[in-house]
């Protein structure tokens, strides 16, 4: 080889080479070592004829075929590899020696976690805490059990620096305070309004750890919105084989008559808060695998959805019905919009904000706006008839949400017609729905902080 | 001269197969044994070589392992195992009766054409 700037620059052309095979899933580093010792071998034996190093790089690369044909192959002899990927080995255990027993601390870390966490949720108990004897004090603290721990690993991850650590930290701790000096009422309203918010809000405290000091940029909030997401189908998912686990368990142990349901319930919880942990690192080790399954739902749902909509609203028009008022109405139509706003998000994360307006976004526009009014009459009807029913914290917190959502899905819905009619770009909406991130966690940290003494802890 | 794919394909498990029951080697080597012994007719496209290898190790017909080879680079050997060698023995079976059956043809063609003319049958010969 020639003098060392050349040797450089022949390196990062292997570099590049080996980038570019790596991207092929069919092709594992493995092979990929593999081919490059060919390589390497090939242009050692062109440069030792005469041929100059890029010279003979390029014709190794072109005797080494056709890149799309060659995966094809890999991918037909390894037909098995693109599922293999969403288990957690980096190479085949079959090519032992080169990837075998080599655990990446990552795994370590979030295992060792979620045991942790799976053990924290005990740790009440030894102070005579039990799921029978406080439920509320598990139901306010449930998320103060895993978030923490969740954002320490991802503190970890991304080398954050002390201060912003120190911040995170203050923040759980002051959610700790909330959420257990405050003398509830057992089993009142605002406790259950306090279980359901607190984890809300908190999770901006993820997301910031998630982030990572990318938080003030779009693209880092529209990737915490991403992996929240797939977060949440890996955890469903862990959730279904968990539940057929514990049902065989429970089976087989009755077939020689030990009852073994009390442990279960005894470690139930524990194995929930872990799961999010190990839920949580497949997401970021997996990523690249399957980072398009909420899209893809989305994809398949927003249109049923906004038929689903459009048939109700029409429903309503036709037979002039008017809506129910009944006490689920509230909580019904927020649902419905918090679904919504999923259907949004995830289509927009998953959304090249460069191609132009298509059939789907249309589809998109038509379910915000039939959801917008299908929510506008409810809100229309509570509306009439709230002087009557009184101002519960329930009803608040309710219509609260209610509105902070119908303000988002309302503003999207402009941005959105704008960006059709083509006097806007899409980052606009991105930009928005990033930027109203902040608004849910604030709206559940006032629940939180003011609504109990706002309503005397019932 | 080129060689038809499908012909290749066919081919690479017992060229294969046979170049390792000489010695264990490794893919580039075995590309250049099989360019020596074809004279530079057989030529492969280097990267195909490797899914063989990986078919035939998972058939179990042969065996890797790394080794890091005098360069200091850590290289993947292959080395034929005895179910390989059984493989080896039934394809050279396989290709003999072929190879016999052509060269009857060829020789009753040959006789045949050796009394008008010699020339028209040559791309015929290049097309099986």
């Amino acid at each position: 080889m020639p003098d060392a700037r050349e040797s450089r620059a022949f390196e990062a052309q292997i570099d590049q080479w080996r980038d570019y095979l790596l991207r092929r899933q069919a092709i594992h580093s493995v092979d990929v070592a593999e081919l490059e010792d060919h390589l390497r071998e090939q242009i050692e034996a062109l440069t030792d004829a005469g041929l100059a190093a890029d010279e003979a790089f390029l014709v190794a690369v072109k005797r080494m075929g056709d890149l799309d044909s060659l995966s094809r192959e890999f991918a037909r002899e390894h037909s098995d590899r693109l599922w293999k990927q969403l288990v957690l080995s980096p190479g085949d255990p079959g090519d032992s020696g080169l990837s075998a027993a080599r655990v990446s601390p990552d795994a370590v870390v979030a295992f060792v976690l979620a045991v942790a966490a799976g053990l924290a949720v005990k740790l009440p108990e030894l102070l005579g805490l039990t799921l029978d004897s406080d439920p509320g004090f598990y139901l306010r603290n449930l998320s103060l059990f895993v978030l923490p721990l969740l954002a320490g690993y991802f503190a970890w991850r991304r080398g954050l620096d002390r201060r912003t650590v120190g911040w995170l930290g203050l923040a759980f701790v002051a959610a700790a305070l909330f959420a257990n000096l405050y003398p509830f009422v057992p089993e009142g309203d605002t406790e259950a309004l306090t279980a359901l918010h607190l984890p809300i809000a908190l999770w901006l405290i993820v997301g910031i750890a998630y982030a990572g000091g990318r938080w003030s940029e779009v693209a880092g909030r529209m990737d915490f919105i991403r992996f929240s997401g797939e977060l949440f189908i890996y955890f469903v998912l862990i959730a279904l084989g968990g539940a057929v686990l514990i049902g065989f368990t429970a089976m087989t142990f009755q077939a020689i008559g030990i009852d073994i349901e009390p442990f279960i319930e005894a470690w139930l919880l524990s194995c929930a808060a872990g799961a999010v942990l190990v839920a949580s690192w497949l997401v970021e080790a997996k990523q690249s695998v399957i980072e398009n399954m909420a899209p893809v739902l989305t994809r398949l749902f927003t249109p049923l959805f906004a038929a689903v909509l459009l048939t109700f609203l029409g429903a309503l028009l036709w037979t002039g019905r008017g809506i129910d008022v009944e006490r689920e109405v509230l909580i019904a139509f927020d649902l419905l919009l918090l679904v919504v706003l999923g259907l949004l998000l995830y289509s927009v994360s998953a959304r090249n904000p460069r191609s132009k307006p298509g059939p789907f976004d249309v589809v998109q526009v038509v379910l915000l706006v039939s959801a917008l009014l299908a929510d506008a009459v409810a809100l229309w009807a509570i509306a009439s008839r709230i002087t009557e029913f009184g101002f519960t914290p329930n009803r608040v917190a309710g219509l609260g949400m209610n509105v902070i959502l119908l303000v988002n899905l309302a503003w999207s819905a402009v941005l959105y017609v704008r960006f059709l009619r083509g006097k806007g770009a899409f980052a606009r909406l991105e930009k928005w729905q990033t930027d109203y991130l902040p608004v849910y966690a604030t709206w559940a940290a006032i629940v939180v902080i003011v609504f109990p003494p706002l309503f005397g802890f019932i | 001269m080129d060689i038809n794919k499908d012909l290749i394909a066919a081919s690479s498990t017992p060229i294969v197969l046979a170049i390792l029951s000489e010695a264990d080697s490794y893919g580039y080597a075995i590309l250049q044994r099989v360019r020596e012994l074809s004279g530079g007719a057989m030529e492969w496209t280097d990267g195909m070589l490797y899914p063989v290898l990986h078919r035939l190790e998972r058939l179990g017909h042969i065996e890797a392992r790394w080794e890091v080879a005098e360069n200091g680079r850590r290289r993947k050997y292959y080395g034929i195992t005895a179910r390989g060698r059984a493989q080896l023995s039934e394809e050279r079976r396989q290709w003999q009766a072929v190879d016999a059956t052509l060269r009857g043809i060829w020789q009753s063609l040959s006789v045949s054409i050796a009394d008008i003319h010699a020339a028209p049958f040559a791309p015929l010969a290049q097309e099986v």
